[in-house]
């Protein structure tokens, strides 16, 4: 009975056998849908543990301008000047932003309605970057079967669907540039690898309009355009190129940067900014190359052609640096911006562009940082390369030089080690592949090589080298085992420790802050939000909030008031002034807010909770930075012996100036901490020295209820009498 | 006596040239034609803007970079019909001539957005 039962299932089974090809298909469709949906749900983590809300600073500019763009359609968003901001200059955003990611969101926005369902923008806005991280695994999975083959795009594609480096920018919430635009980096590359590869100008008219996606969403596209003619630069030196090049190359750089120049943002920087003449110093050489290959394939005899080729070389020369020599020295070529320069010169910063020096995330990497956002992945790195040499063709070269100039500009900020993550995870995968199939093949080819051995003399070399496999065969085959489990522990490691920097590290909203409880329980600070909202009820809607420039997306988008310096920073004389009113006495900076009719200032304050990154702790930065543009104000002022100190035995400009009044107002009375005295500042841990303030000029409004936002109200002048 | 050789150099140089591109096929002359037809266009705008200025920079820019365009794509196109290239030898040149005729659609398209 047993046995007639079991046939049909073994029939069944039968059935689905498959041939070893479409067998090997399924796993891989398979495979990449896990891959696919891991990469998708492992950013959630802040969207499950507090709520679906925008993350972070920058993101909140990028929301309200989407809410714009749907609201008010394309054209209106295009050409859009904000008045709400940098008052009372105000901002042409249509024409000092990227617009990819806007659009992006507004279309799969429109998508989702036309297929009725009705979700809010802010729900799109909080998911975009998960859902494009996702196609970015795809996109890594082409593209490692590009440079290599199947297997090693498989693991480049679950490698960086959990790679730390990547999640840090993309997790759900994070609505910034970088999201969209690590997808566009990837994409972009790929088609120009395939472009490459195949001479097709179909494949390189795609890569311009990868490019053109890549510009409308980051500033980092410059390093698109620099990393490829630096690549058919190394090809032409090193005797690699051929027709596929030119076809590549040339459609790739007229068409994208034609398609480029769309963008308001951009204009004409093409032409005219010295970041992008190493682009149009390769095209010109590439014609001049190409021309000379033409003219020695036609020409027969090579003494005429050496003759031809000096004149020509002369020439050719000789214009480039005259073009390039009037261009540089009329000024009509820009050098470059201060930002790109930082990443050659680091030091360059810190001694002329304080606000670039200020910010944390360009600060230089630490040895931590690398093995925190990489893990295993950074000493596969060198093995990968190894690998790539030993099979150098077009492809691995392009992937070397994205890995090598990645990793230096990440070990120059920390914010590049963004771009660095997906080369670090393909070459890591292909070194990862090739061992892995190296091991099994081993494996795999111990069965021939005993027959082989044993019917074969030992009279060629193949025989005894075979013998030689057959002498050792039992301590490799235990030995690739051995070697196999080990690669699967350190990846199971890998997986473990990417979910686990996740989830402690990268999926915090940092506009909501959580803490332990003193039981345990998890406390949440919700302050941010809880002044924003204060603001957005109890205040006049034309009242103007001044407050540091870190807070200003935040209060024009949460608090829908107008504020006089945002997180764009472009105007450095703006942020000073406000700068040297938050640094001056309050008699010197009532003036400064009149003459800018600021109603409301706001600062932030972490003093009660321990929070530190407060104002108090970015105090100096303001200092700098007012006094970078208005000398009266001296950083030496400020400090004691070289110290930095808010307790008695600060300086005496410290305990009177304006940020120091409005954040310890009244907190000289306030017990913090059990057994300490009142007036204890748990951020920096010391007592405070001026308990006893009093502000003539201004007046409390508002202070959250773990006083971590504090928000005051500027009296009007008295009445003369 | 360097001066005269080197004449003579030039002068057998250009003949040679000649000799040498008389022998490529009718249809890729064609595409010569184009290509320097193209950046003769491209030089008469640089000419007429030193003449009279460059506002509106848009415009200046659309133009020469539509000569500059479709003459590399020409070049592009002639590299990939040539009978002599090993690397297109198995790619049709109906498909070539498809692909030329999509870029140029996409860079006039372009081109004509940014005129202005």
């Amino acid at each position: 009975m047993a046995a007639v039962a079991n046939m049909p299932v073994s029939d069944l089974l039968k059935s689905f056998k498959l041939k070893t090809k479409q067998q090997e298909l399924l796993i891989r469709v398979s495979i990449l849908c896990l891959v696919y949906i891991l990469a998708f749900i492992t950013r959630l983590f802040s969207v499950l543990r507090y709520e679906s809300m925008i993350h972070e600073f920058d993101p909140y500019f990028n929301y309200r301008t989407t809410l714009y763009l749907t609201q008010n359609g394309f054209y209106d968003f295009w050409n859009w000047f904000d008045y709400e901001s940098w008052y009372p200059l105000g901002r042409i955003v249509g024409g000092t932003l990227y617009p990819g990611l806007m659009v992006t969101a507004a279309l799969i926005y429109r998508i989702l309605h036309f297929l009725r369902f009705a979700v809010h923008i802010r729900e799109v806005c909080v998911l975009t970057a998960p859902f494009f991280a996702s196609n970015t695994t795809l996109v890594a999975y082409f593209f490692g079967k590009e440079i290599w083959d199947t297997g090693a795009g498989l693991v480049a594609a679950i490698l960086i669907a959990v790679c730390p480096g990547y999640i840090s920018r993309s997790v759900a919430g994070s609505y910034d540039n970088e999201g969209v635009a690590i997808f566009a980096l990837l994409f972009t590359f790929y088609l120009f690898v395939k472009a490459v590869n195949t001479g097709s100008l179909a494949w390189s008219l795609a890569s311009a309009f990868g490019y053109f996606y890549m510009v409308s969403a980051w500033g980092g596209y410059v390093f698109i355009i620099n990393l490829i003619p630096l690549y058919v630069l190394v090809l032409l030196i090193t005797g690699r190129y051929s027709m596929r090049l030119y076809v590549a190359y040339n459609c790739m750089y007229v068409l994208g940067m034609l398609l480029a120049m769309q963008i308001r943002f951009v204009g004409f920087q093409h032409v005219q900014s010295g970041e992008h003449m190493a682009a149009m110093g390769v095209f010109f050489l590439m014609q001049v190359f190409y021309f000379l290959d033409w003219v020695k394939h036609m020409l027969s005899d090579t003494k005429l052609f050496q003759a031809f080729l000096r004149i020509t070389v002369t020439c050719a020369v000789t214009v480039g640096t005259i073009a390039l020599g009037l261009g540089m020295l009329s000024g009509y070529i820009s050098p470059w911006t201060g930002r790109f320069y930082s990443l050659l010169d680091p030091t360059y910063a810190k001694d002329h562009i304080p606000i670039i020096a200020s910010v944390s995330e360009h600060q230089p990497t630490a040895w931590s940082s690398f093995m925190f956002d990489f893990h295993i992945l950074l000493f596969l790195f060198p093995a990968g390369l190894y690998f790539c040499f030993k099979r150098l063709s077009d492809a691995t070269i392009f992937i070397v030089m994205y890995g090598l100039t990645s990793m230096y500009f990440a070990g120059v900020m920390v914010r590049l080690i963004l771009v660095a993550t997906p080369a670090v995870c393909l070459i890591s995968a292909i070194a990862v592949s090739a061992t892995v199939k190296n091991l099994t093949v081993l494996l795999r080819s111990k069965n021939k090589g005993v027959q082989t051995g044993s019917t074969k003399g030992s009279g060629s070399s193949k025989a005894s080298s075979k013998a030689l496999l057959d002498q050792s065969q039992p301590f490799q085959k235990n030995g690739a085992i051995a070697l196999l489990f080990g690669a699967f522990y350190l990846l199971s490691k890998y997986a473990t420790h990417c979910t686990w920097v996740t989830s402690e590290a990268y999926s915090s909203p940092s506009i909501v802050l959580a803490a332990r409880g003193a039981h345990g329980s998890r406390v949440i600070f919700d302050d941010y939000r809880e002044a924003y909202f204060w603001l957005r009820q109890n205040t006049p809607p034309d009242a103007k909030v001044m407050s540091w420039w870190d807070y200003g997306y935040q209060i024009t988008a949460m608090g829908n008031r107008t504020v006089i310096v945002d997180n764009n920073t472009w105007n450095n004389t703006h942020i000073a002034t406000v700068g040297r009113a938050m640094s001056s006495y309050e008699d010197e900076a009532i003036e400064i807010m009149r003459s800018l009719d600021v109603d409301y200032v706001l600062v932030v304050f972490g003093g009660v909770t321990g929070y530190s990154s407060d104002d108090i702790n970015k105090f100096l930065w303001m200092v700098r930075i007012g006094g970078g543009v208005f000398p009266v104000i001296k950083e030496p002022d400020y400090l004691v012996n070289g110290e930095y100190r808010v307790d008695k035995g600060a300086a005496p400009k410290m305990l009177n100036c304006l940020m120091y009044k409005l954040c310890y107002y009244r907190f000289g009375e306030m017990l913090t901490e059990y057994g300490k005295p009142p007036g204890y500042d748990r951020a920096r841990g010391v007592e405070i020295g001026n308990k006893d303030i009093k502000l003539e000029h201004l007046e409390e409004a508002f202070t959250t209820s773990n006083w971590i936002v504090r928000i005051y109200k500027v009296k009007p002048p008295n009445n003369r009498w | 006596m360097g001066r005269a050789s080197s004449k003579e150099d030039a002068g057998t140089l250009f003949h040679s040239l000649r000799s040498a591109y008389a022998a490529t096929p009718l249809n890729l002359k064609i595409i010569d034609l184009y290509v320097g037809f193209s950046i003769f266009t491209a030089l008469i705008q640089v000419v007429y803007m030193a003449i009279v200025g460059s506002f509106p920079f848009n415009s200046f820019l659309s133009g020469v970079l539509s000569c500059v365009g479709t003459a590399v794509l020409a070049v592009c196109l002639r590299i990939q019909v040539n009978k002599e290239n090993k690397e297109f030898k198995d790619l049709p040149p109906e498909r070539a001539f498809a692909d030329f005729v999509l870029c140029n659609l996409v860079l006039h398209l372009v081109i004509m957005n940014f005129l202005g």
